[in-house]
């Protein structure tokens, strides 16, 4: 709990600081500090745990990573959502994932497939390092082809520079 | 015979009072020179064109032995010699060499004109140079195409061909006019007979949809190949124009096609696992160069084209190796890498030795295609806007053939005088096809029906 409250810290003074990173347009809500509990069948909404749908509504937005220009590295913001994401796949055992590696639309064709590629594989790596076995996460890149963001700005590109974890249902 | 030339003389002072539709010729350009280089291939200079910017052409309608049906055309052969008039004009008028008038502002020559012209008609005009055809239904349905180039100071004629197509193919027929007009008159190889191969674009920036077609070089034949359910992207001709490898997500994840235009059948070029894209032929047809990530790794490999055998590996570096274009010769592949920070181009030999580094301007330069004449390298270069530029093989030489906010992917026409690109529009990220000679002059749109991207232009028919 202690560690979870200094990396809250950590990744709000970040946030804060004058660095390097432009933070997305929305930014996700800050991270639940208690584990995710799972709702029983037939839960809230009628929500089945271990589904995409579940998955998505418990990570609140932590189910994807953003990345500056040309960059794959993981950050410390990253690294937390990234925890948040093994520690749901870690209470649901049987669960599958696939992470889509994105880029902006200010680079060419081809390389945003190869740099998409590394985007969903650092992400991939980082939760293999936190316990998630690699053979239940596969990765794919989308390249530019799948912009959520769609102006021509520095907002929407830091938006589409992104890695997001999908459950397999 | 007498009253034939009567009427068309009558037509030509008709005519002369309405002023010939031509283009306004741009102001000349001065000398542009390519400087010679080191790295073997072709060289060449670029000259100035000025003198060709006066040079009028005129291409009448193409005349006829007998009016009859044809499936070329609903009202017959007479008509298909208008439309075979025009397809050669436009073909010229585009290209932006010559300032040709077409068969809509000219009189219409006589059949036994087409060999006999009726120099008074034409040397009355500002036509230097004379463009007859004639086109002859059999009764199969074959169509016999003739060509005929005249100088009409010198009343003489300058070059003639002819060619037997089937009725589905008589704009092949004009387009090989138009080559062998612009052939003779330029010294350039042609390039109006090919075809191009190109993704369709549809819908919203967030949800696209994209689709492979084919098309004539001048954008009529058009055809859709994929139904736009999985997007398709990056398409290349094989030399020989029978397949088009290509790039799907039909599978969940980026893999490489290869669909067989005669029999429509799609085989996959490896069967790897991994995410597999950017497919390139070799010159000779044998070889498919692609671009795999291995554990968020890409690097380039080749593989038989005629399937079977074991891919083999051609870059082994940490960075991010994509792409491939052959030299001509086949000898060497021009490629794009980040191993030194950022997008760079790099040379090596076709068995993957010898790579070096030949881009050392400021930016990043990425897509790299070699021309079909060796002796340019047209690439993206990136320094803030994305521009079409060209280098020689040796990387100097640097020129930017266009200036706007996202133009990428630079192919070359078959003679390697032009270049092919698109456009990416700024916010509604429409696309669109575009094509500018090596001079960076004559920046012309290439109509397309729906938004395109991602152009690739065959080698001349055969």
């Amino acid at each position: 709990m202690r560690k979870i409250a200094i990396a809250v810290t950590l990744a709000g003074a970040l946030a804060l600081s004058a660095c390097k990173k432009d933070p997305p347009e929305e930014l996700p809500p800050p991270p639940q500090t208690s584990t995710p509990t799972p709702s029983g069948p037939g839960g809230p909404g009628g929500v089945v745990p271990g589904t995409q749908e579940h998955f998505a509504q418990q990570m609140q937005g932590r189910d994807t990573i953003y990345f500056d220009t040309d960059r794959f590295d993981i950050d410390a913001e990253d690294q937390a959502s990234l925890r948040q994401q093994a520690q749901y796949l870690q209470q649901f055992p049987d669960v599958r994932a696939t992470v889509e590696g994105h880029c902006d639309e200010r680079g060419t064709r081809e390389y945003n497939l190869a740099l998409g590629e590394r985007r969903a594989n650092a992400a991939k790596n980082y939760l293999v390092s936190l316990g998630v076995p690699a053979n239940r996460i596969t990765t794919v890149s989308y390249g530019k082809e799948r912009p959520v963001a769609l102006g021509s700005n520095e907002q929407a590109w830091a938006r589409n520079r992104r890695a997001v974890t999908i459950v397999l249902n | 015979m007498m009253t034939v030339r009567t009427f068309l003389l009558g037509i030509a002072l008709a005519a002369a009072a309405v002023p010939a539709a031509a283009q306004d010729a741009p102001a000349p350009a001065p000398s542009i020179e390519v400087p010679e280089f080191d790295e073997g291939g072709l060289t060449g200079t670029v000259t100035d064109e000025s003198a060709w910017q006066d040079l009028g052409i005129a291409i009448p309608a193409f005349a006829t032995n007998a009016d009859r049906p044809t499936p070329a055309n609903a009202q017959g052969t007479a008509a298909l010699g208008v439309e075979l008039g025009r397809v050669v004009f436009n073909d010229l008028r585009n290209n932006g060499l010559f300032r040709p008038v077409g068969p809509d502002s000219l009189p219409r020559p006589a059949y036994a004109q087409i060999t006999a012209p009726a120099w008074g008609t034409w040397r009355g005009r500002s036509a230097e140079m004379l463009v007859h055809g004639y086109v002859r239904a059999a009764d199969s349905g074959q169509l016999t195409v003739g060509c005929y180039l005249y100088d009409v100071q010198l009343q003489q004629e300058l070059v003639r061909e002819g060619w037997v197509v089937a009725p589905t193919d008589w704009r092949r027929a004009a387009h090989k006019c138009a080559d062998l007009v612009y052939s003779r008159l330029s010294g350039e190889s042609p390039f109006f007979d090919s075809k191009i191969a190109y993704i369709a674009e549809t819908g919203p920036k967030d949800n696209r949809v994209k689709r492979l077609a084919i098309m004539d070089s001048d954008g009529a034949n058009h055809r859709f190949i994929t139904n736009g359910q999985s997007t398709a992207l990056t398409p290349r001709y094989s030399p020989d124009y029978s397949k088009i490898a290509y790039v799907s997500y039909a599978n969940g994840y980026a893999r490489i096609f290869v669909y067989d235009i005669g029999t429509g059948r799609q085989t996959l070029v490896t069967e790897s696992q991994g995410t597999t894209f950017a497919p390139r032929w070799s010159p000779d047809g044998r070889w498919i160069l692609y671009s795999m990530a291995v554990a968020g790794n890409t690097d380039i490999y080749r593989v038989s084209a005629s399937g079977g055998g074991s891919p083999q590996r051609l870059t082994d570096t940490p960075g991010i190796d994509v792409g491939g274009s052959y030299s001509p010769d086949g000898t060497r592949i021009v490629f794009e890498s980040d191993r030194s920070g950022s997008q760079q181009i790099y040379v090596m030999n076709a068995d993957g030795s010898n790579q070096r580094r030949i881009s050392f301007f400021g930016g990043r330069a990425a897509t790299p295609e070699w021309s079909p004449r060796g002796d340019q390298i047209a690439f993206t270069h990136i320094a803030g806007d994305l521009r079409i530029a060209v280098m020689s093989p040796g990387g100097g030489g640097l020129r930017h053939l266009t200036n706007s906010w996202q133009d990428e992917a630079p192919t070359w026409a078959p003679n390697g005088r032009i270049v092919q690109f698109f456009r990416t529009q700024r916010n509604s990220g429409e696309t669109s096809i575009w094509q500018v000679d090596l001079t960076g002059r004559n920046e012309r749109r290439l109509p397309t029906p729906v938004g395109a991207s991602d152009p690739a232009w065959g080698p001349v028919l055969p």
